[in-house]
Parts: C-alpha cells; sequence; structure tokens
C-alpha cells in the first residue's frame, strides 16, 4: 500500500507570498520521514502541499510537482479529492467531529466519501481501525458515545483511527503530539512505529528527541528571516543528522542553540 | 536538594506579617441584604400608608434607598472594595427588574385581558355569520399557521443555501454584492414588503388582489435575511478545522457541508429560524395589504381573501360592532393565542437545540 513521494522544484505560496521555496526530496515507502525547523519556516505549508490541502487556503498555490509513484499530484485532471483519500493527514489539535459518535467519527471518511458499505463491514473497518490506533480496548464498550467525550490523547488516536480507516497509503501528520501529555505521546509515538509497517509516514514536529525516535529520514527546514522563504537545508538518514550533520545550521538547531 | 543552603531564602523574613496577608477581614452575615431590604421597604410603606399610596413610586423609592443603605452599611463594615461590589450589585438588580417591567406588563396585560375569551369556541368556531358575541378565530389561527408556514416554506431553504453561499463558498465581488442585498433586505420597512407582494401579484391577477400566499410572499421577503444572518453567524462559529479534517479524509466539499458543518450548526440554525418566524408572525400591515381578512374559513392560500390573527386582532380593535365588548375580548385573546404560538415554536427551538447540540458525553 506504502508509496514513494518524489518532490521536485516546489514553490508554495499564499497569494503572493513564496512561503516555501525550491523543495526537492524523496520519501521513502515503508520509512518515517521527520521534518524538523524553527517556527514559521514552513514545515506545515509543505506537509500541506503533500495532499492538495494547501490549496483550501484561499490564495495557497504551488509551482513545481509532487509525484506519487510517478503520478504527478497537481497535474490537470487530478481530482484533489481522490489525493487525499490516498494521502491522509493527522492535524495538531485533535478534531473529531463533535457531533458524531465514536463510531461515526471512525467509518465518517469512509461513509461520506461515497462508499458503501454493509453494516458488518463498516464493524470490521472501525474495530481493524481503533486497533491500528491503539484505541479499542479503551473504547470498544462505548463505541456509540460522542467522540468528543475522549481525553485529549484518545481523541488524537481517534484521529488517526479515522485517517487509517480509509486505508491511505501515506499518512501526514502534523505535530500530532504538541497538545499531548507525555504518555499520551509515547502512545502516539508507538502506533507510529507500528503504522511504518504498512504506510509511508511524514511527520513535523518540534520536539528533537521524537523526530530521533521515530524517524528513518529526517529533514531540516529553515528560513533566512521574516518574510522569506522558508527552505530544506539538508534531508538524510535520521542517525546521521542527529551525529554528523553535514549544514552548520542543522548542527546548531539540534543542539538547541536557536529555534 | 536543601534550598536553604543555597542562601537566597532568608529564613527569618517568611513569616513576617504583610498587608495581603489572610487576615479575617469583617464581613456582613449573609441575610444582611434581605434584611436591609425588608427595613427600608417598611418605612417606605409607613410612610406611603401615613400620606399617599403608590405602587411605582413604593418600587423606585424602596430600590433608591435600598442601594444607598447597603452601600453606607457595607462600607462601613466591610471596606470599599466590598461596598462597591454590593453597590453594582444592587444596581444591575434593579436595572434587571426595570427591563423586566415592559415584559411582565404585557404577559399580565395581555393574559389577565385574553383569558376572557380563550375556550373552546374560540378555537373551534370562525366567525362567519357572527354579530356580537360568540365565534371564533379558528379561521385566523389557520390562516396565521398557513401563511407563515408557507414564509418559513420559501425563506428558510432560501435564506440557508445563501448563507452557506457566502460561508463556504463565496469569494469576491458577488459575495459581497449579495452580503450588502442582504442588509439592505434587513431594512425593508414590513409595509413595503407587503405592497411588494402586493405589486407582484397585482401584475399576475390583476389589482384588487389578495391572497394567503402573497402574505406568504410579503412575510417571506422579511424574514429571508434575518434567516441568512443568523446561519451565517452559526456557520461561521463551525471551527475550520472539523472542515480540513473532512477534507483530509478525501469527503468532497458538498458532503462536508451537509454532513459535518451543517449538523455540527443546526442547534443555532433552529433557534435563528425560530426567532424569524417569531418576528414575522405578528406582522400586521403587510398582510393587511395583501391577504386582507375574511370573516369565514379559508383554507385555500391561493384563492381569496384570508384571516390572520395579527389582522384579526386589529380589526377587531379598531372596528368593533355592536356590542363593543366582545370584540375586544376577542382581540385579546388573538393576541394571547400568538403569544402562546411563539412560544411553543421557542419551546421547540429549544428542543431541537438540545437534540442536536454537539454533546461531550462526559
Ligand atoms: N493561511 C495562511 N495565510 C498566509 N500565510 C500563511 C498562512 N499559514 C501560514 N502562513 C505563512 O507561511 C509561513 C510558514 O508557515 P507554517 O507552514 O505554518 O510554518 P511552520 O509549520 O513551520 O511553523 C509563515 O511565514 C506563515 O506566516
Ligand atoms: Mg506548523
Amino acid at each position: 500500500m506504502a508509496k514513494r513521494i518524489d518532490v521536485k522544484d516546489l514553490n508554495i505560496y499564499y497569494g503572493d507570498f513564496l512561503a516555501v521555496e525550491d523543495i526537492s526530496m524523496t520519501i521513502e515507502p515503508r520509512s518515517v520521514t521527520a521534518l524538523i525547523g524553527p517556527s514559521g519556516c514552513g514545515k506545515s505549508t509543505f506537509l500541506r502541499s503533500l495532499n492538495r490541502m494547501h490549496e483550501v487556503v484561499p490564495g495557497g498555490r504551488v509551482e513545481g510537482s509532487v509525484a506519487v509513484d510517478g503520478q504527478d499530484l497537481y497535474d490537470r485532471g487530478v481530482d484533489p479529492v481522490d489525493v487525499r483519500r490516498q494521502i491522509g493527514m493527522v492535524f495538531q489539535r485533535p478534531n473529531p467531529f463533535p457531533t458524531m459518535s465514536i463510531y461515526d467519527n471512525v467509518v465518517a471518511g469512509v461513509r461520506l466519501s461515497g462508499t458503501r458499505m454493509k453494516r458488518s463491514e463498516l464493524d470490521d473497518v472501525v474495530e481493524r481501525s481503533l486497533q491500528g490506533a491503539n484505541l479499542w480496548n479503551e473504547v470498544k464498550d462505548r463505541l456509540t458515545k460522542p467522540g468528543a467525550g475522549l481525553s485529549g490523547g484518545q481523541q488524537q488516536r481517534l484521529c488517526i483511527a479515522r485517517a487509517i480507516a480509509v486505508e491511505p497509503q501515506v499518512l501526514l501528520m502534523d505535530e500530532p503530539c504538541s497538545a499531548l501529555d507525555p504518555i499520551s505521546t509515547l502512545a502516539i509515538e508507538d502506533l507510529i512505529a507500528n503504522l511504518k509497517q504498512e504506510y509511508t509516514i511524514v511527520i513535523v514536529t518540534h520536539n528533537m528527541q521524537q523526530a530521533a525516535r521515530v524517524s528513518d529520514f529526517t529533514g531540516f527546514f529553515n528560513i533566512a528571516g521574516t518574510g522569506k522563504p522558508g527552505k530544506l537545508i539538508e534531508m538524510d538518514d535520521t542517525a546521521k543528522i542527529f551525529s554528523t550533520p553535514s549544514v552548520k545550521a542543522t548542527e546548531d538547531y539540534i543542539s538547541g542553540r536557536f529555534g | 536538594m536543601d534550598l536553604t543552603s543555597t542562601g537566597t531564602t532568608p529564613t527569618n523574613d517568611i513569616r513576617t506579617p504583610t498587608r495581603t496577608s489572610l487576615r479575617k477581614r469583617a464581613s456582613l452575615p449573609r441575610w444582611a441584604p434581605a434584611a436591609v431590604l425588608a427595613a427600608v421597604l417598611g418605612a417606605v410603606l409607613v410612610v406611603q400608608l401615613l400620606t399617599t399610596f403608590n405602587v411605582v413610586t413604593l418600587l423606585v423609592g424602596t430600590a433608591l434607598l435600598y442601594i444607598v443603605g447597603i452601600y453606607a452599611l457595607s462600607r462601613t463594615v466591610e471596606g470599599r472594595r466590598k461596598a462597591t461590589d454590593r453597590l453594582v450589585t444592587a444596581v444591575v438588580t434593579s436595572a434587571f427588574g426595570v427591563a423586566l417591567i415592559p415584559l411582565v406588563s404585557v404577559v399580565v396585560t395581555v393574559v389577565g385581558k385574553g383569558l376572557e375569551r380563550l375556550d373552546g369556541e374560540f378555537f373551534t368556531y370562525s366567525m362567519r355569520g357572527i354579530v356580537g358575541a360568540g365565534g371564533g378565530a379558528y379561521h385566523a389561527i389557520m390562516g396565521t399557521l398557513i401563511v407563515t408556514g408557507l414564509a418559513a416554506l420559501m425563506s428558510v431553504p432560501l435564506g440557508m443555501l445563501t448563507a452557506i453561499y457566502l460561508v463556504e463558498y463565496g469569494r469576491g465581488r458577488l459575495a459581497s454584492a449579495i452580503t450588502f442585498l442582504v442588509d439592505v433586505m434587513t431594512g425593508i420597512p414590513s409595509i413595503v414588503a407587503g405592497l411588494f407582494a402586493y405589486a407582484l401579484f397585482a401584475v399576475f391577477f390583476g389589482p384588487g388582489v389578495r391572497m394567503g400566499v402573497g402574505g406568504a410572499v410579503a412575510l417571506a421577503v422579511l424574514m429571508t435575511p434575518v434567516v441568512v444572518r443568523s446561519t451565517e453567524e452559526m456557520l461561521k462559529l463551525v471551527p475550520n478545522d472539523l472542515r480540513e479534517a473532512a477534507f483530509a479524509l478525501g469527503i468532497p466539499k458538498w458532503r462536508t457541508i451537509v454532513k459535518v458543518v451543517l449538523p455540527t450548526s443546526l442547534a443555532g440554525i433552529a433557534t435563528g429560524v425560530t426567532l424569524a418566524i417569531a418576528r414575522v408572525i405578528g406582522e400586521t400591515a403587510p398582510l393587511l395589504v395583501i391577504a386582507g381578512t375574511t370573516t369565514s374559513m379559508n383554507l385555500n392560500p391561493f384563492e381569496g381573501r384570508m384571516a390572520t390573527l395579527p389582522v384579526f386582532s386589529y380589526y377587531s380593535y379598531v372596528s368593533p360592532g355592536v356590542p363593543r365588548d366582545p370584540y375586544l375580548d376577542r382581540a385579546w385573546t388573538a393576541a394571547l393565542t400568538l403569544i402562546l404560538i411563539v412560544m411553543v415554536l421557542n419551546l421547540g427551538a429549544r428542543l431541537i437545540s438540545t437534540i442536536f447540540s454537539p454533546k461531550t458525553g462526559r
């Protein structure tokens, strides 16, 4: 299921403002790629351009190409809705649908994207997704209760379950743990390690230890100053980035000298 | 770790009493406000009984003296901050009481005068062939329900779709033009809406046309901007996070709106729609112009005059027959019925709100 993503010469704009400039990188299948860098350097913007969520923002547009297994997502004729069905996303703040039960939250993507399924099939999807998100044991007795009644960490895992229920090929995560306590954070890191078996994962994180713990590859973004575009400074094996980065700025950032 | 060994915390300073220590302050007992109120009320009452009795001066005098009294007492016993608190509490409570006066007065008057004819006959008989006592407003009640229902049927979908366009899709010129027009529509006087409906129907059916559906069109003109505005506000309250969460699952935009955004804001929209209905159900002027009135039952909004409660009430009061009293009684009961209908609508909206509002289940 997992797929390779090739980003080439990608410029990302908000209206006339060039937020991210000239990114080229390859994201390997069945691996975790971490994106790190100081605030405002365009990590979220870049991540959102990988599943065409960027264009949801008024004025949002990109130049260049993002290819998944050779197919450019930004080709004319490619429907962003299809793109997002294949490339799921988990946001910084847990955002379960407040009017829906836990069960309905998990199957929301399946149901509302128009797939018809029998009740028993939906039940399977719910159990599989919640198992996959390490949440099944905690909620299996209250699937009909509102999703908003869970704790923050549980809500975030519910959102992960919801994202993997539609069986995407890639999972994008934008600081998924930044609103969570350390225990929930560990639960989600474990989960990422499991999900790696099946999915290509890209995770933005502010937490250097987290990047080092969960990822196989790490990309470091930086920005020359406010109003300047963010750039990919270097990208390499996580072990290499955290031991012997080839750029001075990366080393400074990782050792906590700025950012 | 031993903090004292660092030498940064001189231990002898810790217990020095300061001005901000948690010393217990003098305070008035809980029953003090009630006691002051009772004393003031008694004093004013005694003075009035010795001179002249008047409810208005009794209440106003009591309130003013209570405000002064509680402040002075609290100031001497509790100090300035608490006294100010008590002063403001007293003033705010009095203001609330003043604001309540019109409401209570209207309800008392309408209920008092409307109860006379609040009987089975009022709800089951029209005024056909009735002179003097008896009869009822069945025809006007049905007329009001039909006309307002049709108006809601026209303006709720129109208003909601407009609001959805403005919030979810609208960008640029067209959206700002629509917003401007909605603003203008909000300010249309109701008689103008009535004349508009009359002119519109006169084009098709000739001058002198009277139709229930014309009244519905007039009310819809008044209602639509209210529905647009309230729906817009409710849709804007839905966090963008939810829309993005749905998009990121590969849910198409229109389904996101129908299945995620609208259910999330449904409670608020229902309240807004109810308020919009309540706003137009008592309209008289436009219905005078286009729906007219009649003494007999007419359930067909596309054919002929149709009585409605406000118009019924208006005519009963303005041109009563002889003897006058039965007509005036019916006018008041019609007004009371109108208030009851609005109340039922509000309760319905409450019910919808509690059923559909997002639950946390904690
Ligand atoms: N909706 C938006 N409209 C305009 N500019 C934006 C928007 N979101 C982010 N930006 C700008 O894009 C740049 C990158 O932001 P972001 O991707 O959020 O950074 P990061 O996630 O690395 O902190 C910043 O300069 C920010 O001000
Ligand atoms: Mg960010």
